[in-house]
């Protein structure tokens, strides 16, 4: 039996928060940032053993409950890897970011190491989402990630009224969904039965057939709408932007960066591959829904005044481009689907932080309170600049390939819809571009010219620009990260039975 | 064969096998036993001898069914012939596992009537109950320092029925088995030692309510005969496959008998005793009529629809299915108003009553598309008896400690702040509660999850629907009962008793059993799987 990388890859940071809980000696922050460095440097020993070895087999497998068919597995493929080095990558700068959160006086209801141990479950519960191979196990995880991250909108974000009410809305559309799904798993597990075997296993399910009957159908629905809620989609995603104002910089960097994306994660991992016909069937709803949020979240962005909220809803915008992509079912859109999820965990992960810094410092998130922050401080705007672009997918950087392809797929398919979505990504410069001028050029806003005396300290440059120069090398050098996705996305096209539609020339008939 | 027919013409010696019997016998001889040892010993010695009695029979009978588990001498491989104990008990796979769980757990709940440490030096049990509530005599025996000892042996004779009554495979065995549960319990409930007059109240109603469910049991079994001929199981199975089928003999028959078994289970709408029941009986007997009985009556129920009734699956579906969506409906949203933990705790085991019909409702079991060494209807139904049996002891046995000038007090607002101020009572609590609401890695998740399937397995995949919605307002329930324990200001008038050894070994075995079988639920679930169907005697 090889060494079980994957468990430890997903417990080390369990283990990690359970050491700032019980040794109360040892400075919590520390303990924190030294094992997400660790899960990082996990994370890419088992990227490394991945990607340099084809035949290496990760995966592993324990019994846990034959009755149902259920078992402790793990593995891990293309998607999962990406999302895992996502995650190890988001964690560690979000601990640096928010260094000092809880460790001064301040709105913080609980100490700087409860903050690194809830992070530190937030990652190892996604960490377990991403790899899990079994639908009990993805379930559980799924919904255990829904605790620490409650805790992290109620305890530390800046009106102690005001976080506790999102924490509470949060946690209710996270158990919403969470019982939507365990209804579906009920139905997956039947379903699956009925050839006399239950399997539970994820790889095992996609090799049956559990699509074409009418429960399919109810079935598909249970899960499509968990994660729906999940991965905010119009109009499940009012909790998004009150539980993004609500936190701080780096809790809302982490639950739209890695969180949300357990909600595409499983649209992947059960909608389209378990329920290929249903997809098909519930397409055109779905490209509906997608097309809403993409419009709906731009528009709104444009007319917010608090900046966390703003962020929150082009996040809302970017998960519609996601959703569009992985159910249009064609090899481009997919792989640009799964690279956004990424890309967006990076850009929008830099503008939360970028946008925490502003916050903490000018102590309100209202747009109104910044202006001309560029004169005092070029660093931070330029960060902000950068994020920001990132944001509204200009080429050169990740987003504007992952875009791209995803657009590029749409339109093969349902060239009308591409069109709107279109509409999303003009919107998108007009968001950014316009909430960078109102906040860095302009006459200096004296109140904020204060406060911002000084440039970003070295600790809040380490924490972003790593995002920013991932940012801009996946821009201009995608391909690693999409030789690393497309055997997936071929993979999933074919468990999902879609094959990419011919180039067709048109006006030649 | 003339025998199957007009079985009462003809009498054949029955060959009563004593070693299937034993672990029924030495819990009924341990309640004659202790009707003597009441009478002979001395006052002082008895409440000793008494406990250890009812434990040595307790752990004997244990010890039994344990090792002859799966043995060839149980008759587990081979069909046992109506020549053998009459035809009339049946210790076949499911009647091991319920016997094992009901000694289980009335062991369990004996250590909590043993318990006198909680209760300043004595036991939880009226000293004199003959006597009238407030009279002199009462105080009399109160200053005397009297106990009573007897509820051992009423403990004992009460889990003696339950076992005949799980193994019955004949309706009048079975109302035996019924009566010998019930009437123990009915005494048992009158005799708490605080607030006596409410103790007598619940166990009258208790009475009134189960003597009218006896009849109503007796009444339909006496349709049953006049349908098949018959009080045996197989007979009536037969009469059945002949042709018999719509016979407004059986429907009426049927119907009866269930209202009879839904009221021990405390279905809606039969279940308006429990809460009063609960509420006024001594806490440690709560624990043993909430679990005990209850696990009866559902395998009592089992075996009733399974093996007479099989074949009439398709009329009896449907009525399980509706009132367990009315139970489902009924037991959470009252659940969720009560202001006593008694209350909420027994509108809880009604709501528990839904779930568990939910997988009765599928009725998934071999001859209809399970494959062996899944969980099917009576595997499904049997783990999750054992964690909600797991996580009600435990509840009840938090219930004996949290007290107030020497009493219970089972006031909800009275628990405030108490999980806070004593983290292990609040873990206990913690465990518990997250088990019976189903949340996962406890076993009562994985309960739920192998009841859901069961059912929506078996066709009713709307009442997986309703019952993964009502777990909602279930889970209610029991987070509005911990953000009480947790979040809530402290009541200093509260005390927590510490628990003596029975209630401690009560507690921690409990909370390990919630958590072991939601961690590693697989060698449980195999156990169960192992002996999951029914045998039916052959009669020619």
């Amino acid at each position: 039996m090889t060494f079980p990388w994957l468990t430890a890859l997903a417990v080390l940071p369990l283990l990690g928060a359970c050491l700032i809980g019980l040794v109360k000696a040892w400075p919590g922050r520390l303990v924190g940032l030294v094992t997400a460095l660790a899960s990082l440097a996990l994370g890419g020993w088992v990227a490394w053993l991945q990607v340099s070895d084809a035949a290496v087999d990760l995966s592993e497998r324990v019994g846990w409950l034959d009755a149902l068919g259920s078992a402790y597995a793990l593995r891990l493929d293309g998607m999962g890897l990406a999302m895992v080095l996502l995650t190890v990558v988001l964690v560690p700068l979000v601990l640096i970011a928010e260094w000092r959160t809880g460790a001064e006086p301040g709105p913080a209801r609980f100490s700087s190491g409860t903050f690194s141990a809830l992070v530190l479950l937030v990652e190892s519960c996604s960490l377990f989402v991403f790899l899990a191979d079994d639908a009990i196990l993805f379930y559980v995880f799924f919904e255990a990630s829904l605790i620490p991250m409650y805790f992290l909108i109620g305890g530390f974000g800046s009106d102690p009224v005001k976080r506790s009410a999102a924490a509470v809305k949060f946690l209710l559309f996270g158990l919403a969904g969470g019982l939507l799904m365990l209804f579906a798993l009920v139905g997956t597990g039947a379903l699956s039965a009925r050839d006399g075997q239950i399997t539970m296993s994820l790889t095992e399910l996609a090799a049956r057939q559990l699509s074409g009957s009418a429960l399919s159908q109810v079935v598909f629905v249970g899960f499509f709408l968990a994660f729906a809620l999940k991965a905010p989609m119009v109009p499940g995603h009012t909790w998004l932007p009150q539980a993004a104002a609500q936190s701080t910089g780096g809790g809302a960097a982490l639950m739209v960066g890695v969180l949300d994306k357990l909600g595409t994660f499983g649209m992947v991992r059960f909608c389209l591959v378990l329920f290929p016909q249903e997809a098909h069937w519930a397409t055109p709803v779905i490209i509906g829904l997608a097309v809403l949020s993409i419009l709906y979240g731009a528009f709104a962005a444009l007319g917010q005044r608090d900046l966390l909220r703003l962020v929150a809803f082009t996040s809302i915008s970017h998960f519609g481009f996601m959703v569009l992509g992985l159910f249009t079912l064609t090899t481009s859109s997919l792989t640009g689907s799964i690279f956004y999820m990424v890309n967006h965990g990076l850009s929008t992960g830099a503008l939360f932080l970028l946008i925490g810094y502003l916050v903490d410092r000018r102590g309100s998130a209202q747009v109104s309170a910044f202006g001309g922050l560029a004169k005092v401080a070029p660093v931070l705007a330029g960060f902000t600049l950068v994020a920001g672009l990132g944001g509204l997918a200009l080429p050169g950087t990740s987003s504007f390939v992952s875009e791209f392809m995803v657009m590029a797929g749409a339109w093969s398919r349902f060239p009308l819809v591409a069109a709107l979505a279109a509409l999303g990504t003009v919107f998108a410069a007009l968001y950014i571009l316009w909430t960078y001028q109102r906040l860095m050029t302009g006459p200096l806003n004296e109140a904020a010219a204060e406060r911002f005396s000084s440039d970003l300290p070295w600790r809040q440059r380490l924490a972003v620009a790593p995002l920013l120069f991932a940012i801009l090398a996946l821009g201009f050098f995608p391909r690693p990260a999409l030789d690393l996705i497309t055997p997936t996305s071929q993979t999933i096209m074919t468990e999902a039975g879609a094959t990419d539609l011919a180039p067709v020339v048109k006006g030649v008939k | 064969m003339t025998a199957a027919v007009l079985p009462l013409l003809e009498f054949t010696p029955p060959t009563i096998d004593y070693v299937r019997l034993l672990p029924f016998l030495i819990v009924m001889a341990a309640a004659c036993l202790g009707v003597l040892v009441e009478a002979f010993v001395r006052r002082a010695w008895r409440h000793e001898v008494q406990v250890g009695l009812a434990l040595v029979a307790l752990v004997c009978a244990l010890a039994v069914i344990v090792t002859g588990w799966g043995s060839d001498a149980l008759g587990l491989a081979d069909p046992i012939g109506p020549d053998q104990l009459v035809g009339s008990v049946m210790v076949d796979g499911p009647t091991q596992v319920f016997w094992l769980m009901l000694v289980l757990f009335a062991l369990l709940s004996v250590c909590l009537m043993a318990e006198r440490r909680v209760y300043a030096g004595r036991n939880a049990f009226a000293p004199m109950a003959a006597a009238i509530p407030g009279s002199r005599a009462e105080a009399e025996a109160d200053q005397a320092g009297l106990e009573h000892a007897e509820v051992f042996p009423l403990t004992l004779f009460s889990l003696s029925g339950m076992m005949l009554f799980v193994a019955a495979d004949d309706l009048l065995l079975m109302f035996v088995g019924l009566e010998i549960l019930s009437l123990p319990l009915y005494v048992l409930a009158a005799l708490a030692r605080h607030r006596r007059l409410v103790s007598q109240e619940a166990a009258l109603k208790y009475f009134l309510l189960g003597a009218a469910a006896s009849a109503i049991f007796l009444f339909g079994a006496a349709l049953l005969f006049a349908y098949a001929g018959s009080f045996d199981f197989d007979l009536i199975a037969l009469r059945y496959d002949h042709g018999a089928a719509a016979d407004r003999l059986l429907w009426a028959g049927l119907g009866l008998i269930l209202v009879g078994l839904l009221f021990k289970i405390s279905a809606v709408p039969f279940h308006s005793w429990a809460p009063d029941t609960y509420q006024g009986a001594p806490t440690p007997v709560t624990a043993f009529m909430a679990v005990c009985t209850k696990i009866a009556a559902v395998a009592a129920l089992l075996r009733l629809l399974f093996v007479a009734l099989g074949a009439a699956r398709w009329t009896w579906q449907p009525i399980i299915a509706g009132l367990a969506v009315l139970t489902m409906l009924v037991g959470p949203l009252l659940g969720a108003v009560q202001h006593n933990v008694k209350r909420l705790l027994a509108y809880s085991s009604v709501a528990h009553a839904g779930f568990l019909l939910t997988g009765l409702a599928g009725a998934l079991t071999l001859q209809s598309g399970l494959t062996e060494g899944q969980f099917g209807a009576v595997s499904a139904i049997s783990f999750y008896l054992v964690a909600y049996g797991l996580a009600t002891i435990a509840c009840f046995a938090a219930v004996t400690l949290v007290q107030s000038g020497g009493r219970e007090a089972t006031e909800l607002a009275a628990w405030s702040g108490l999980g806070r101020r004593h983290p292990w009572f609040g873990l206990v609590m913690l465990v518990s509660l997250l088990s019976l609401a189903g949340i996962p890695l406890t076993a009562g998740f994985v309960g739920k999850f192998a009841i859901f399937t069961t059912a929506w397995r078996g066709g009713y995949w709307w009442l997986a629907l309703a019952g993964v919605l009502f777990s909602l307002v279930a889970a209610y329930v029991y987070v509005r009962l911990l953000v009480t324990l947790f979040f809530r200001p402290s009541d200093d008038q509260v005390e927590l008793r510490l628990p003596g050894p029975a209630t401690a070994v009560v507690l921690t075995l409990t909370v390990i059993g919630s958590l072991a079988f939601g961690l590693v639920p697989g060698p449980l679930a195999d156990l169960l799987g192992q002996a999951s169907v029914f045998l039916r005697s052959v009669h020619g």
